[in-house]
């Protein structure tokens, strides 16, 4: 093997410059990819997290049907508090799972005394709430990154509109399960940024004030927002949350409960899974660009050397060897394309994070772009890389290995 | 070592069957020192493609070190050629990119897999013989076609083959040292015992063999045996 190596490496050196412009034209490729890749991929990561740990949660367990009528917040379909003691006890013993925070939703009516505009709140246990979403109190912009009973923290298009800061009093108006209108006061003790996507623009209250106004004499649970230890095992996760709860059904057979990823229920996934499909073309590009060009490169090299090919095959060499060289030579200039473009992909990506871009996304603004490479990703692309060399240097070599010494010598 | 009966080559030259060889049989020892002559087109390289397994006849039957090289495959002929023979080339054919002593090497690395210590000690002894040994490092641009065609018998006979084939070996060599080949070459057989067997048409260098076959439009004319019966 190792001489078939230092023979493929003397015969690209042999053409020194060609071997230059086609290991350059790979590496660009790899360059091209590796870039894109990190930087799509680490905007793709960032906004996940931003959706999922500062809003929805990875899962959401809700009754059956609350999803489809979510635009309402049906009071009508909350978890009693069996029910959501049964869930508790699934989540509970689930060890997948690092959090969840149930939630009572509802939409009301919001008044500085003055004006009066309409709300959507999430009833939450805060510390419960704080560690499944934990980037939630970093929107917070203005106020404590607490809540207390008695407080609330607000959308800042909100407070913005009806002129409202920290610590002013203001009101919540809500009609409960049963038709009737409650209000209380709170202190407003955070003004939130808002946020791209469901629940990005809702206002936080203790889970007990909700009731209270929702005047309900147990605490009723509408959603429970789900942290998973290890985001990668989400499908999983889901897959066994979705089994454990199957057996809950309602009287008339049809199950209890809803398990949805984030995925389902955010519109960001349709983005998440273009940049997936602009990634995926845009590896093929690549694919094409080794191919052509490592396909080109070696039919010159079989017809530039077919009396040598004639000589070393008169001389005894096996077809399968012949083919092994030229393959050998394919496989190098994919290894060099593939490491030049590892490295300076590597640098260029450095260069990105020093410069530190940063870009809006809907309500957030200059959110700081890390573009990270995963060693995963140098080790794909270069087996790509490395795999559609050898693949594109097959028929010339496979030619090679098939000719005739008498004709091969022939040749002029 | 080398038997051949009746043997016959036909191609197709478009329309045309253009018969190189018709019916030639001969035999040849071990050891010998033997030449094909005869003008261009009259069989010597199409019989030298036979011998060294590059080909197959159309009829007859033709023996190499025991084996009727029509029975073997693709395969098989390139694995008989790489043990059993050894091949000289009128342009000398030396890999470009390898040094004198890698292209000695390269038949020991690639066909015979042959182990490091005796590889060395194999091509030193060759390098010397022939006359190389302060040349080893140097690739074939930077030597004389005289010493191309030395670094040639080198690897030729470096894997110890049973019958070297040298077609037209001196055609590109002034007389000086097309002479002084053919005594290299004559030297080794006597040295190793290896049959050479080689074609030209140059007359002066006819005279060096000890065994001549005259080939005339694909018909053995006649066998010259040098202090033996001459045959028609």
């Amino acid at each position: 093997m190792s001489n078939l190596f230092k023979i493929a490496v003397r015969n690209l050196l042999r053409y020194k410059r060609r071997t230059l412009l086609t290991a350059s034209l790979i590496t660009i490729g790899v360059v091209f990819v590796l870039v894109f890749t990190s930087i799509t991929g680490s905007f793709k990561t960032m906004m996940i997290g931003q959706i999922t740990d500062s809003m929805l949660g990875h899962i959401q367990v809700h009754r059956k049907g609350y999803v489809a009528s979510i635009d309402s917040l049906p009071l009508n379909l909350n978890f009693k508090p069996k029910a959501y003691q049964k869930i508790s006890d699934v989540l509970g013993a689930t060890p997948e799972i690092a959090a969840f925070s149930p939630r009572l939703k509802f939409g009301g009516m919001f008044s500085n005394f003055t004006e009066t505009t309409n709300i959507r709140l999430n009833g939450i246990y805060p510390d419960r709430e704080f560690q499944t979403v934990p980037l939630l109190t970093s929107r917070v912009t203005e106020g404590r990154k607490t809540l207390s009973r008695g407080e609330i923290m607000i959308p800042e298009l909100l407070a913005r509109g009806l002129k409202v800061k920290v610590g002013d009093p203001v009101v919540v108006v809500a009609t409960n399960v049963d038709g009737s209108v409650n209000g209380k006061q709170f202190v407003v003790s955070g003004i939130l940024e808002s946020a791209t996507g469901p629940g990005g623009r809702d206002g936080y209250l203790h889970i007990e004030d909700a009731a209270e106004v929702l005047r309900m004499p147990e605490v009723e649970v509408s959603e429970i927002a789900v942290r998973l230890k290890d985001f990668s095992r989400l499908p999983a996760a889901v897959r066994h949350l979705e089994g454990q709860l199957a057996g809950e059904s309602n009287k008339e057979g049809r199950p209890l409960f809803e398990v949805h990823s984030w995925e389902q229920l955010s519109p960001f996934f349709n983005i998440a899974r273009m940049i997936d499909v602009m990634t995926f073309f845009i590896k093929i590009m690549l694919i094409a660009i080794v191919l052509i060009s490592i396909m080109n490169v070696m039919i010159m090299a079989v017809y530039e050397r077919i009396r040598e090919i004639g000589t070393i095959a008169a001389i005894g060499t096996l077809p399968g060897r012949i083919l092994s060289m030229f393959v050998m030579e394919g496989f190098c200039l994919g290894v060099l394309g593939a490491f030049i473009g590892n490295l300076i992909g590597v640098a260029i990506v450095l260069v990105v994070n020093l410069i530190g871009i940063r870009f809006d996304f809907g309500q957030q603004k200059g959110l700081l772009l890390s573009a990270s490479i995963q060693p995963s990703d140098l080790l794909v692309i270069s087996v790509i890389v490395i795999v559609v060399a050898v693949l594109a240097s097959l028929q010339p070599a496979f030619k090679a290995s098939r000719m005739e010494p008498i004709e091969a010598l022939r040749h002029v | 070592m080398i038997v051949s009966d009746r043997i016959q080559k036909d191609y197709q030259a478009g329309d045309v069957v253009v018969h190189a060889l018709q019916g030639v049989t001969f035999e040849i020892e071990q050891a010998s020192f033997v030449s094909f002559v005869g003008p261009s087109g009259s069989g010597k390289t199409t019989l030298l493609n036979l011998i060294g397994c590059l080909d197959k006849p159309s009829a007859g039957t033709l023996t190499v070190a025991d084996t009727d090289i029509a029975r073997l495959d693709r395969k098989e002929s390139a694995a008989f050629r790489g043990r059993h023979l050894g091949f000289i080339f009128q342009d000398f054919n030396l890999i470009q990119v390898l040094t004198v002593h890698e292209n000695i090497e390269y038949p020991l690395l690639m066909v015979q897999n042959v182990p490091a210590a005796e590889r060395k000690s194999r091509i030193e002894r060759l390098l010397a013989a022939v006359g190389m040994a302060d040349q080893a490092d140097k690739y074939p641009d930077q030597i004389s076609g005289g010493q191309k065609q030395r670094v040639a018998i080198a690897r030729a006979l470096v894997t110890n083959p049973e019958l070297v084939l040298a077609d037209e070996p001196t055609a590109n060599l002034d007389s000086a040292t097309a002479y002084a080949v053919i005594e290299l070459m004559k030297k080794m057989r006597d040295d190793l015992g290896t049959t050479f067997i080689f074609s030209t048409h140059d007359t002066k260098i006819v005279g060096e063999a000890e065994v001549i076959f005259r080939l005339e439009d694909g018909r053995l004319a006649a066998k010259e045996v040098k202090g033996g019966a001459n045959h028609e």
